[in-house]
């Protein structure tokens, strides 16, 4: 099986795995990274959403052989003690239910904060429509995003 | 009638047997210093040595205090707020307590069971009385260390006082208060007296949830575990015939394939590599049962409900005579289709059959039944089987049924090494217990502008309706009344769903009585509320709702959603329910946008008694109403030729934030016992948003899902 040199949460890995492994299942498998989840495999659900090279980015749909000199950043590399203000905002709001989608709403909020530090209640709706949450809790996930504004401003 | 005063708690028996755990478990202790009730909190309370003091409770020498959380957490909040019931009898500071999840333990709790909005209704009485009876040996042995009786004695917040005002911290008397006998009769605290429940309490699993930390059963591993991915039969009715794992055994990381029943399991050393593999593999399948389909379903349904072949589950008077003398008679049949789960953590499960044990971890609903279903499976003893249950990424019924922990067991059986399960999405929308298609016929008699009667009829695939849900309103409330229910028995697998038995009946009665409130012209608050007086003062043991808490939560609706005042842009729909033990009223407010009708709010008003964690209460409320408007607007699971026509979020639209409403939500203030929330929001909503798209378009609703069978052009038209 041929070898990746991958560089995650600013630590550089090597991996043996076959060239067609999404990055969610060498993130989960094989770096103990499950902080990232299966939700569909296919790009629909938002779950397994990560940071590639600062983009909000679905990793069941990334090959491992297409990372090579990326810069990928996981729920467990978004902060070292769970202070990114996303995350804070989180916890201000109380946001999860399940708690099981919510490292992928954080991962897309994080990136949709960088690009745009204080987003509108479309631009957060939109923004964020494309990670399910089946216990619907979008109404506290769309709060949370605005507090997490507040924060970086 | 109050509803809680129908439960009996054995109490006597639940706190002997929580407390026998203690006894051999002091043996071992060597770590008893006197530390000072006032100790400083340390950074991490889950790292501190701690004492066994019953299966619900260990208390550490620094007075820091673990609870075990007996129940599964499916997201419905129980892991944050069944320990608080114990903490605040215990009377311990919050921030001293770190909550564990309890594993099965059938000796030591009793209904370890995620399901039916159960586990706080339950739970009220006998985890307070674990609390209760815990503080009062703490205080019984701090009172013999005195040598003073222990009713000179108070405890609050960790710290015991004797008269003279000498403290000692519950972790300085701990060892000697777990082997004291457990006293009986002790006293519970009166609810103005608490300062945890009624408390906003934070998710206890906040801050593993937001930095990714293993917590869910795809996250648990054990060491040389083989992750299995599972080919089970593509239509409902097959039967495997033959399979060629030729290719399969090709693939890198696969270790086994092997044939179990009428599945076969792919074994291999990732879960990709799993997947990968059960790709690989080719089968022949043979259809014995029905290959059934939706169209068939339909025609089946609605056969029943035109037919004789019913079973009557509650008769008032007579319906028949009632609807031959009416002026007038509304009828309406309302549709629904199957649904699947769709939890977004697929089913997996963990198992390691050996020899001497059968390890079982991961998340599940109902730990002892699939335990027990298990070691039946395996002709095993049940004293040779352990659950762990993981935190679950979402429940809403499909994991009260087992299948996927009973596939790893038996896979793990034949390949005696640890696996784990796993299903992928497409596994887990095709091979789904769903929720059945379900129709009712409605019909109700009117004579001289008054209500005589009522007849609900429900046909669904397999079973549906049982024996509480004819008591549920407006049963009671009319002289003749009927209900019954007929089944067609499919190989289509079914079950319970979020809300079950009512998560479509609620939207088609009240989507019902708004269009007889219409026809009647009468105002539907008011249809509503004249029904519920006829229901105050009776003495029918059979009815499941308080009149006057219906009524309480009518008036605060009316009130919180500025019910008639809107502008005329908004139209309003009104729906009122009572089921899982909670009262529940709701208000859509909808605009339309291009024609196209957008739910913009639901005001939601609840009468769950005494709310324990208001953070975690509106959290379940906003979700089930959030949930509700998005399987009645766009759920629905078609079948062709005994196959699910979806089984992906491509084929399937679940509700997301772009076409999600503001909640409003309200609790009624009470000091009631309280009821459960996972559920008695959701069934609702759909009749509220029915009804208000109704008056926004002038049509009505019969057929779920809403967004599919309303013909939007027309509208714009």
């Amino acid at each position: 099986m041929p070898t990746f040199q991958l560089k995650i949460n600013g630590k550089s890995q090597t991996v043996e795995v076959d060239n067609d492994t999404p990055l969610l299942w060498v993130l989960r498998d094989h770096v103990e990274l499950v902080g990232t989840k299966f939700g569909c495999g296919i790009g629909q659900c938002g779950a397994c959403t990560v940071h590639v090279d600062g983009v909000a980015t679905r990793s069941c749909l990334l090959q491992v052989s297409d990372m090579t000199g990326k810069e990928i950043t996981t729920i467990e590399g978004l902060s070292e003690y769970g202070t990114h203000p996303v995350q804070e905002a989180w916890k201000d709001i109380d946001v999860p239910q399940c708690g099981y989608c919510q490292a992928g709403q954080i991962m897309t909020a994080s990136a949709l904060l960088e690009s745009n530090p204080s987003p509108n209640e479309t631009e957060i709706r939109n923004a964020m429509s494309g990670n399910i949450c089946r216990c619907a809790s979008y109404n506290s996930i769309e709060k949370a995003v605005q507090v997490a504004a507040t924060k970086l401003s | 009638m109050e509803p809680s005063t129908k439960i009996h708690f054995s109490r006597r028996n639940f706190l002997k047997t929580s407390a026998l755990a203690s006894g051999g478990l002091l043996v071992g202790f060597n770590l008893f210093t006197a530390c000072k009730p006032n100790v400083e909190p340390p950074v991490d309370i889950s790292k501190l040595n701690f004492n066994d003091f019953n299966a619900f409770i260990k208390i550490s020498d620094e007075g820091k205090v673990t609870i075990f959380s007996p129940n599964p957490e499916i997201g419905q909040g129980v892991k944050t707020s069944m320990p608080m019931l114990i903490a605040e009898e215990l009377d311990v500071p919050w921030s001293d307590v770190h909550v564990e999840q309890g594993v099965l333990d059938t000796a030591n709790y009793t209904r370890q069971v995620a399901g039916g909005s159960q586990s706080l209704r339950f739970g009220w009485e006998p985890l307070r009385q674990t609390g209760a009876t815990a503080r009062q040996m703490l205080v019984n042995a701090a009172a013999t260390r005195w040598g003073v009786d222990p009713s000179e004695c108070s405890a609050s917040q960790g710290v015991i006082t004797n008269g003279k005002g000498e403290k000692l911290g519950y972790g300085d008397v701990v060892v000697e208060a777990a082997a004291l006998e457990v006293p009986e009769n002790v006293k519970l605290k009166d609810p103005k007296d608490f300062t945890i429940i009624g408390q906003e309490i934070s998710n206890v699993d906040i801050d593993e949830i937001i930095t990714g930390k293993p917590l869910f059963g795809l996250d648990y591993k054990q060491e040389g575990m083989q992750f299995v991915s599972v080919l089970r039969p593509p239509a409902f009715g097959q039967t495997l015939v033959s399979f060629d794992d030729s290719n399969a055994r090709t693939v890198n990381g696969v270790t086994d394939v092997l044939q179990f029943g009428n599945k076969v399991a792919v074994l291999a050393t990732s879960t990709w590599a799993a997947m990968k593999g059960k790709k690989a593999l080719t089968a022949n399948w043979q259809q014995e049962g029905t290959a059934e389909s939706t169209e068939m379903h339909d025609e089946l349904l609605l056969g029943l409900l035109n037919g004789t072949a019913f079973e009557t589950l509650r008769k008032d008077g007579d319906v028949k005579k009632a609807f031959a003398e009416a002026d007038q008679v509304l009828e309406r049949t309302y549709e629904s289709p199957f649904l699947p789960h769709n939890c977004m953590e697929p089913m997996n499960f963990f198992a390691n059959v050996t020899d001497s044990k059968i390890e079982l971890v991961g998340p599940i609903q109902t730990p002892a039944g699939t335990a027990a279903r298990i070691a039946q499976m395996l002709e095993r003893d049940e004293s040779e089987v352990s659950l762990e249950m993981t935190r679950m990424g979402g429940g809403f019924g499909r994991r009260l049924y087992g299948d996927f922990a009973m596939e790893a067991a038996e896979v793990s059986n034949l390949a005696r090494k640890p696996v784990k399960v796993i299903f992928s999405r497409e596994d887990d929308m095709a091979a789904g217990i769903y929720r059945p298609a379900i129709k009712y016929k409605i019909a109700a008699s009117i004579k001289d502008g008054k209500l005589t009667g009522y007849h609900l009829k429900e046909a669904a695939i397999n079973s549906n309706m049982y024996g509480l849900i004819p008591n549920f309103f407006p049963a009671g409330a009319l002289e003749n009344y009927q209900v019954d229910a007929a089944n067609y028995r499919s190989n289509i697998t079914t079950g319970a769903w979020r809300a079950p038995y009512t998560n479509f009946l609620a939207s088609a009665e009240q989507s019902f009585f708004d269009e007889l409130a219409e026809l009647m012209e009468v105002d539907r608050i008011k249809l509503h509320l004249n029904l519920l007086q006829n229901v105050k003062g009776t003495t029918d043991e059979r009815i499941q709702y308080d009149p006057s808490r219906l009524e309480g939560v009518i008036h605060k609706v009316v009130e919180k959603s500025n019910w008639g005042k809107v502008p005329e842009e908004v139209y309003q729909g009104f729906a009122v329910y009572y089921c899982h033990n909670t009262h529940v009223a709701e208000v859509a407010d909808i605009v339309l946008d291009n024609g196209t009708p957008v739910v913009k709010k639901i005001t939601c008003v609840v009468d769950c008694g005494i709310v324990v964690n208001p953070l975690g209460a509106n959290n379940q409320v906003v979700g089930g109403v959030i949930d509700g408007i998005g399987h009645s607007m766009y759920g629905e699971l078609t079948f062709k030729d005994g196959v699910p026509q979806s089984n992906n979020f491509n084929t399937y639209q679940l509700i997301r934030m772009d076409q999600t409403p503001q909640v409003d939500v309200h609790f009624i203030e009470s000091d009631i016992a309280p009821t459960g929330l996972g559920e008695p929001t959701l069934p609702p909503v759909g009749g509220a948003v029915a009804n208000a798209i109704y008056k926004a378009t002038g049509k009505r609703l019969y057929k779920q899902p809403y967004m599919k069978n309303l013909d939007v052009k027309s509208v714009i038209g």
